[in-house]
C-alpha cells in the first residue's frame, strides 16, 4: 500500500514531531516509511513542510505535485500555499489558526482570511475544518495543537493505522511529563474527528 | 532493530559501525545532525568535538588518521573552503587510518549562502567522491568509504545534499556495534613531513592513483547500468530517486546509469553504458560533473553518442530539482511527454509571503534595534555575518547591509572604512563565529588601527544550527565541562582599547554605550549578552492594555512575530511571547505590560 501524507505550517508548530509519529507509526504498522522535512534557517517562523510517505521503498522522500492522498495543514494560509501537492482525490484536514506573517502586520502583504478559506473549499474536495488551538488550549497547551489534529486525522479515519498504534508512539515520543497532556489532546482531537465526520460526510 | 533514520543519523550510525574513533566537525546546516547523533549514541570508544573551525576540524581528523585511528570530519559545503588549506596538501602526504570528509551540500539552497559542489572538489583535489542517491545508500556508503580510504590512504569525501541529509528512511540498525582493535599508532617516517620534493613525487602517486579508482568504482555496488535500447539516462545523488520513481510509473525503453561515485568516473562501467547508445540525458544537481566526464568520455572514444543536459539547456545549473522538474525533461528526453491531466487547476491567489524571522524574544532583536536607534541621523554601514543575525536585514529592522562569509562581517567592515572614512562602520558577528573567524579580523583592526565598531551578539549558543555549544559556553559535546573562553578578556588581549558589555533587553542604556562606541577613536568592540530563548523559559509574558491607542509603533519599529493586529487593536500571542519587554520599552504609551508566568 502506497499512501502519502503532507504536512504543512508554521516553524514552531511542531509539525517536525507529528511527521515523524506517523512516519514511526507506520513502521509500527509494518510499512516502509520515509519523511522529509524543512530544517535550518527556513525553519525560524517560517513556511515549514513534512512529506510522509508511507510504502515508500522504491519512491524518492517528496511528494510529487497532485500526489498527496492527505494533507494536514497546520495553518490556515499554509495549507492553501501546499493544496497543490494534494491529489485530486485527497482528503484534507486544516487547522483554522490564523498566524499572521510579520510582512502583514507591517502591512507588507494582506492575509484575506475569507479568500483563502474559499481557496481552500473550491480546491479540494472535502476540506474538513479544526479548531485546533482552542482544543490543544483545552488539552492544557496551545503547543499540542500537532497531537490535536493527528487525533483529527485518525478519527477521521484518514489514516492507515489504528488509533492505539498512534498512541504508543506518541507516549514514547514526547517527554514523560508531556504524556498525560498529549495523550489528552490526542483524544479532543479524535472526538473532534469523528464529530467532523459524520456531519461533513466524507 | 528497525528505525526511523534521517540521512545524517544513518551516516551517523553507519560511521559507528565502521569502527570510527575520532570524530571533529563544525556546526552547519545541512551536516550538523551527524556528529551530534554520533556523540549521542556513542559506545563509548569515541571522541567526538565541535571544532572551533572546519579547518582545525580537518587537521584534528588527519591527526588522528595519521596514528591509524578511523577518523571523520563533518561540514557544510562552504565549511569545505574554510578546510581546504589542509586538504589541498593532505591529498599528498595521505593517511593510515580510514579518513571521511563528510561535506553535506545545499541545493536550493535552504540554509547557504553558495550553490558550490562538493564534487568538484574532490575533482579538484583528485579524492574519490561518494555521492549518495537516499538516507539507506547513504548508511552503506560510509562504510565504504572507510574501507577505500584505508585501502587507497587517501582521504574520501561523502557527500550528502539536503534531501539525504533531513530526509528519514526506514532502515535495520544492528542491535549492538563491535568495538575496532586499538590503532596501531603513530609511526615516524618522512612520509608525514611535506617537502617540495616530496610533494612532487606524491603528485606523481596521486594522479596515477585516479585512474586505479576509476577501475575499482567500476566494479562497485553504487555504480549501476540496467534496462537497454537506443536511449540512456544517466544519474547521480538524489536525482537518480527521482529519475527511478518515474520510471516505475512508465514502461519506456531505457538504459539506465546510476551513478553512485560521480569521481574519479567509474570509466569502464560508463563506456559500458555508452556503447550503442545514440542520446545520453545526464541528471545531476548543480554542476556538471558526470555529464562533463561522460563528454571525455565519449570524445576520447571517438562515440558517436549525443550527450544532454545542463550544457545543452535540457536541465538547470541551479536550484534544487524536482521530482516533476526531472520527470519533465525525462519525458521530453523519451518522447513520452503525455499531457496529463491535474484534475484540477489551481487560481492563483495572493498568499501573504512568510520568510523566517528572528524568534519572538530574539536577544538580537534588542541589539539591532539599540544599534539603530542610536545611529539615527548618521552616516552608517552595517556589516553583518553568518547567523540567526542574518535574519536582521529583514524589515522593520533592515539591520543587515552586507554578508559575505564567516567572519567576513568585521573585515568587509574594514575596507568600507578605509574606501569612506567619514562614514561609521558597524560590524555585527555572533558568538561562535567570533570563535570560528573573528578573531583575526578584530586583530587586524587593532594592528592597522582602522576606526570601526564591532558588536559580538553573544547569545551563549550556537542557535541557527541548533544550539550546539562552542567554546565561549565551556561545556563539549561529549558532555564534560571545561574552560570558558572570555570573549571580553580575549578582545583585550587583542588589543582593543573600548571594550563594553551591554544588555540588549535595556534599550535606552545599550544605544548609549553603542553611541560611546562608536564615538571612540579606533577600533571599539561591544558585547551584547542576552541568551538565546532556547536556553530558558519565560518568567512573564507581555499583554496590552486598555491604553493601547492603536497606533501600531511596537508592530512598526521591531518586527516582532508574537505581535500581530485583530482588527485595528495590536494582540500578542501568549504562546510565543518571551517576555523580553522590548515592546513595551518602545510604547509611546504604557500601553504593555508583563504578567508573571
Amino acid at each position: 500500500m502506497k499512501y502519502d501524507i503532507l504536512i504543512s505550517g508554521v516553524g514552531g508548530q511542531g509539525t517536525v514531531l507529528a511527521s515523524r509519529i506517523l512516519a514511526l507509526s507506520s513502521i509500527e504498522a509494518g510499512f516502509f516509511a520515509r519523511t522529509a522535512e524543512t530544517i535550518g534557517m527556513s525553519q525560524r517562523g517560517g513556511s515549514v513542510v513534512s512529506h510522509v510517505r508511507i510504502g515508500s521503498e522504491n519512491s524518492s522522500s517528496v511528494i510529487p505535485l497532485s500526489g498527496a492522498d492527505l494533507l494536514i495543514g497546520f495553518e490556515l494560509c499554509e495549507a492553501a500555499r501546499c493544496i497543490q501537492r494534494l491529489s485530486p482525490d485527497g482528503k484534507c484536514i486544516v487547522n483554522k489558526q490564523v498566524i499572521k506573517p510579520v510582512t502583514v502586520s507591517l502591512g507588507n502583504s494582506n492575509y484575506d482570511t475569507d479568500g483563502i478559506t474559499e481557496f481552500i473549499k473550491k480546491n479540494c474536495k472535502c476540506p474538513v475544518f479544526i479548531d485546533g488551538y482552542s482544543l490543544a488550549e483545552q488539552a492544557g497547551s496551545v503547543k499540542a495543537v500537532n497531537i490535536v489534529l493527528l487525533g483529527a486525522a485518525a478519527g477521521l479515519g484518514f489514516l492507515p493505522f489504528d488509533r492505539s498504534v498512534l498512541e504508543k508512539v506518541i507516549a514514547s515520543n514526547v517527554p514523560q511529563k508531556y504524556v498525560e497532556l498529549n495523550m489528552k489532546a490526542f483524544e479532543l482531537g479524535y472526538r473532534e474527528g469523528i464529530m467532523q465526520k459524520t456531519v461533513a460526510a466524507c | 532493530m528497525r528505525k526511523l533514520l534521517m540521512g545524517n543519523e544513518a551516516i551517523a550510525f553507519g560511521a559507528i559501525k565502521s569502527g570510527v574513533r575520532v570524530v571533529t566537525g563544525y556546526p552547519g546546516t545541512p551536516s550538523t545532525e551527524v556528529l551530534e547523533t554520533i556523540a549521542k549514541n556513542n559506545p563509548g570508544h569515541i571522541y567526538v568535538e565541535w571544532s572551533v573551525n572546519e579547518k582545525v576540524a580537518m587537521e584534528v581528523a588527519a591527526g588522528a588518521a595519521y596514528a591509524g585511528a578511523r577518523s571523520l570530519v563533518t561540514m557544510k559545503q562552504v565549511g569545505l573552503n574554510v578546510a581546504s588549506d589542509p586538504l589541498m596538501s593532505l591529498v599528498y602526504i595521505g593517511v593510515k587510518g580510514g579518513m571521511v570528509i563528510l561535506v553535506a551540500d545545499d541545493p536550493g539552497p535552504f540554509s547557504s549562502q553558495t550553490e558550490q559542489d562538493t564534487r568538484h572538489f574532490a575533482e579538484f583535489s583528485n579524492l574519490p567522491v561518494f555521492d549518495p542517491s537516499s538516507p539507506e545508500e547513504a548508511y552503506q556508503m560510509i562504510e565504504a568509504a572507510f574501507e577505500l580510504s584505508e585501502k587507497v590512504q587517501l582521504p574520501v569525501f561523502l557527500r550528502p545534499t539536503t534531501r539525504i541529509c533531513h530526509s528519514c528512511s526506514t532502515i535495520d540498525l544492528p542491535d549492538s556495534f563491535e568495538k575496532p582493535g586499538n590503532p596501531e599508532g603513530f609511526q615516524k617516517d618522512p612520509r608525514w613531513v611535506i617537502f617540495p620534493a616530496l610533494a612532487y613525487k606524491k603528485h606523481i602517486h596521486v594522479e596515477q592513483l585516479q585512474t586505479k579508482l576509476s577501475e575499482m568504482f567500476s566494479s562497485s555496488p553504487f555504480n549501476q547500468v540496467v534496462g537497454s535500447g537506443k536511449k540512456g539516462i544517466a544519474a547521480s545523488g538524489v536525482a537518480y530517486s527521482y529519475v527511478k520513481e518515474y520510471l516505475s510509473m512508465t514502461d519506456a525503453r531505457v538504459k539506465l546509469f546510476k551513478v553512485g561515485t560521480p569521481y574519479p568516473l567509474p570509466s569502464k562501467l560508463a563506456l559500458e553504458f555508452l556503447n550503442g547508445l545514440d542520446e545520453v540525458l545526464v541528471v545531476e544537481e548543480l554542476d556538471p560533473v558526470v555529464e562533463e566526464s561522460l563528454l571525455q568520455l565519449s570524445a576520447s572514444n571517438l562515440l558517436n553518442v549525443r550527450i544532454y543536459g545542463k550544457k545543452t539547456n535540457h536541465l538547470p545549473f541551479a536550484g534544487e530539482y524536482s521530482f516533476e522538474l526531472v520527470k519533465d525533461a525525462v519525458q521530453k528526453f523519451l518522447g513520452t511527454g503525455i499531457h496529463e491531466d491535474m484534475g484540477h487547476k489551481l487560481t492563483p491567489s495572493d498568499f501573504p509571503a512568510r520568510p523566517p524571522v528572528l524568534c519572538a524574544g530574539c536577544p538580537h532583536r534588542g541589539s539591532f534595534y539599540a544599534v539603530k536607534t542610536a545611529m539615527k541621523g548618521q552616516k552608517a554601514v552595517f556589516t553583518g555575518d553568518i547567523g540567526c543575525y542574518t535574519l536582521g536585514n529583514a524589515k522593520p529592522l533592515d539591520m543587515v547591509d552586507t554578508c559575505l562569509c564567516m567572519g567576513a562581517g568585521i573585515t568587509v567592515a574594514q575596507g568600507l572604512k578605509h574606501a569612506e572614512p567619514d562614514v561609521r562602520h558597524i560590524a555585527f558577528i555572533g558568538d561562535s563565529t567570533f570563535f570560528h573567524t573573528g578573531i583575526p579580523g578584530i586583530i587586524n583592526a587593532v594592528y592597522n588601527n582602522t576606526d570601526i565598531t564591532v558588536v559580538v551578539l553573544d547569545n551563549g549558543t550556537t542557535a541557527m544550527t541548533g544550539h550546539q555549544p562552542h567554546p565561549g559556553t565551556g561545556k563539549t559535546i561529549m558532555g564534560s565541562i571545561s574552560e570558558k573562553i572570555d570573549i571580553f578578556s580575549l578582545v583585550k588581549a587583542c588589543g582593543v582599547k573600548f571594550i563594553k558589555k551591554a544588555n540588549p533587553f535595556n534599550l535606552k542604556e545599550s544605544a548609549r554605550i553603542i553611541r560611546e562606541a562608536v564615538e571612540f577613536n579606533g577600533p571599539s568592540v561591544v558585547i551584547f549578552e542576552g541568551p538565546c530563548i532556547s536556553l530558558y523559559k519565560p518568567s512573564r509574558i507581555m499583554s496590552v492594555t486598555d491604553n493601547c491607542t492603536s497606533c501600531k509603533k511596537c508592530i512598526r519599529e521591531i518586527g516582532c512575530p508574537a505581535m500581530y493586529t485583530e482588527g485595528k487593536k495590536v494582540r500578542i500571542e501568549p504562546s510565543l511571547c518571551y517576555g523580553c519587554t522590548l515592546c513595551s520599552q518602545v510604547c509611546p504609551f504604557d500601553a504593555i505590560g508583563g504578567a508573571d508566568q
